[in-house]
């Protein structure tokens, strides 16, 4: 089979359940899978986001990807490559490289710089190399000041970068990040927000982004929504924000300004169904008044 | 009545090393009983350190904190009871819990307290359910929880010693948009039930502004304001100064009255910028 270069991402009917007594069964039915069939294409250079309340299988979703797990039946490729195949792992956590919610659960060296230089280092690449590597994926997520620093001196914003530029460190072609910002501050949060959107805009790096924030969702090119094992919305952040009502209904949010106009469009004005930042909002009030 | 209070406190961390901090900068404050309070702030400014003095986790570097009129510190043996009067909540509580059973996790603070067996077990059942707990879930290893309910397991466990004050570190934290909506509500229901004070330290401008009366701001050790929540978010541009904002809606409503339209102050929630929108547009069209 030949699997164009255009998708880099794909999942064929994946079906995954925990297995009895882990601490991840628990969220999960006694007999049901936690993924039910999952089938999904993502195209390099996108930068995706992934909504679903806790416990919705977006998480493991994202660990089938660099194969941290493997599926009960169905298939993930990477670049064409079968996750299950032993012999692909390292190419496929080469070309797929994840970044976790906990910062403090990633950082392993002592300095910052040597924390970045781990992954090269274990995928056999040339000293001369890791140095220039190193470096500028310091210098991509503006850590490369801190390269001599102690990570536990760092705010979790700048730890997260700094797990951010350990995966840049191995050029991957995509990165998925699973609640990335989940414990840090808004400051933290638009850090690394905008260090995804650099790394996607600049460098064309696929960014598939596991998220609860509906604001950082809203920046990415496709929203995909994960409900009890199943995808159920799949459409650019627009159109899936203005379903208010299933999004309400799955557990989710919508931006203020979007639940205004829905609450204005339901009270029988005409304001679009499409509205997501502030000033589209207050454009649109404007028009009315 | 005031229940908590402090005077000019002050808190340095590493005094007289290079490391030196000041971190809580000659905070006065005024804390009245049976308040739902937010605390904001930029990280950084002093909210945590703030906190712990509150139930004497912190000693002040100068400067008094009184509860009840008492200076906690003047008699260090009393110190315990202070902190069964002033219950603090971490961030990520989940990680607290240790004990066999869920139910004999939330009894320990009231184990420590002397409380009598019958008075346990009903406080016990009483917080569960407060915060939405099924019976069930009390003979359960809290290992065996889901994320959600170890958290509501965690914070039970405080809330049991019914405390004058409770503090809680962004109890929203890592939770989905639904958790959070019911998180807050039940928070919200147990200060109504109990008319005790809750101050929660939050990040989310939308959740103080749904669920607060009054907000604490602290910005870079000092304390920037204490005043009713609405007349805070007044204050739009000084807060971006600080590094904060108000929630989306206030913004989009700010913006419009300042380009003339009639709407009231005080926009800040979906609920009341939809009715005052509403109130226009209707009195447009009467007008034609």
């Amino acid at each position: 089979m030949i699997y164009f270069m255009e998708t880099i991402v794909k999942a064929e009917h994946l079906i995954f359940r925990y297995p009895a007594d882990t601490e991840e069964n628990q969220n999960q039915v006694p007999n049901e899978p936690i993924l039910k069939d999952i089938s999904l294409e993502i195209k390099k250079g996108s930068f995706t986001a992934v909504l679903g309340h806790n416990g919705s299988g977006k998480s493991t979703f994202a660990k089938h990807i660099n194969a941290i797990l493997l599926p009960e039946s169905g298939k993930m490729f990477v670049e064409g490559l079968d996750t299950s195949d032993e012999a692909n792992l390292f190419d496929i956590r080469q070309k797929a490289g994840m970044v976790f919610q906990n910062p403090d659960n990633q950082i392993v060296a002592t300095i910052v710089e040597e924390d970045v230089a781990f992954a090269p280092e274990n995928l056999g690449v040339p000293p001369e190399e890791i140095r220039q590597r190193v470096d500028s994926a310091l210098k991509d997520v503006n850590m490369y000041e801190y390269r001599n620093h102690a990570p536990t001196q760092l705010s979790g914003g700048q730890k997260q970068r700094v797990a951010i530029a350990g995966v840049i460190a191995m050029r991957p072609d995509c990165i998925i990040l699973d609640e990335p910002t989940a414990m840090l501050d808004p400051q933290g949060r638009q850090e690394v927000m905008q260090t995804i959107q650099k790394l996607n805009q600049e460098q064309g790096i696929t960014i598939i982004l596991i998220t609860h924030y509906m604001e950082e969702a809203a920046l990415a090119d496709r929203i995909v929504v994960i409900d009890d094992g199943n995808i159920v919305l799949d459409d650019a952040p627009k159109k899936v924000f203005s379903q208010v009502d299933k999004m309400k209904e799955l557990g989710l949010d919508v931006p203020q300004v979007t639940e205004l106009a829905w609450e204005l469009r339901k009270a029988g004005y005409p304001v679009s169904a499409e509205i997501i930042t502030e000033d589209e909002c207050l454009n649109a009030l404007e028009a009315l008044l | 009545m005031a229940i908590l209070k402090t005077e000019g406190l002050t808190y340095t961390y590493s005094a007289g090393t290079p490391f030196e901090k000041t971190a809580v900068d000659h905070v006065d404050l005024c804390i009245e009983e049976n308040r739902m309070i937010g605390v904001i702030g930029h990280t950084g400014s002093g909210k945590s350190t703030l906190m712990q003095h509150f139930n004497g986790l912190l000693q002040p570097t100068s400067g008094t904190v009184l509860l009840e009129n008492q200076d906690i510190w003047a008699d260090k043996s009393k110190l315990r009871e202070v902190r069964f009067k002033v219950g603090l909540v971490f961030q990520y509580p989940e990680y607290q819990l240790f004990e066999e059973t869920v139910a004999k996790d939330i009894a320990f603070g009231c184990k420590n307290m002397g409380l009598s067996d019958d008075e346990i077990k009903t406080r016990v059942f009483e917080t569960a359910q407060m915060l939405g707990m099924d019976r069930e879930l009390l003979n359960r290893s809290p290992f065996a929880l889901s994320g959600g309910q170890k958290r509501r397991a965690a914070i039970a466990g405080v809330m049991a010693m019914r405390p004058k004050v409770l503090i809680l570190d962004e109890p929203c934290a890592g939770l989905d948009p639904k958790g959070r909506n019911l998180m807050l509500n039940q928070i919200r229901d147990y200060q109504k039930k109990t008319q005790s004070t809750v101050l929660l330290v939050s990040h989310s401008m939308e959740d103080v502004a749904e669920f607060t009366e009054q907000l604490l701001v602290m910005s870079r050790a000092k304390l920037f304001c204490f005043e009713e929540t609405y007349k805070v978010f007044r204050r739009a541009d000084e807060l971006k100064q600080l590094g904060l904002r108000v929630p989306q809606i206030a913004s989009v409503m700010t913006e419009l009255r300042k380009k003339g339209y009639d709407l009231p102050e005080d926009l800040y929630t979906v609920e009341k910028a939809k009715e005052a929108v509403l109130t226009l547009l209707r009195k447009g069209a009467a007008s034609c």
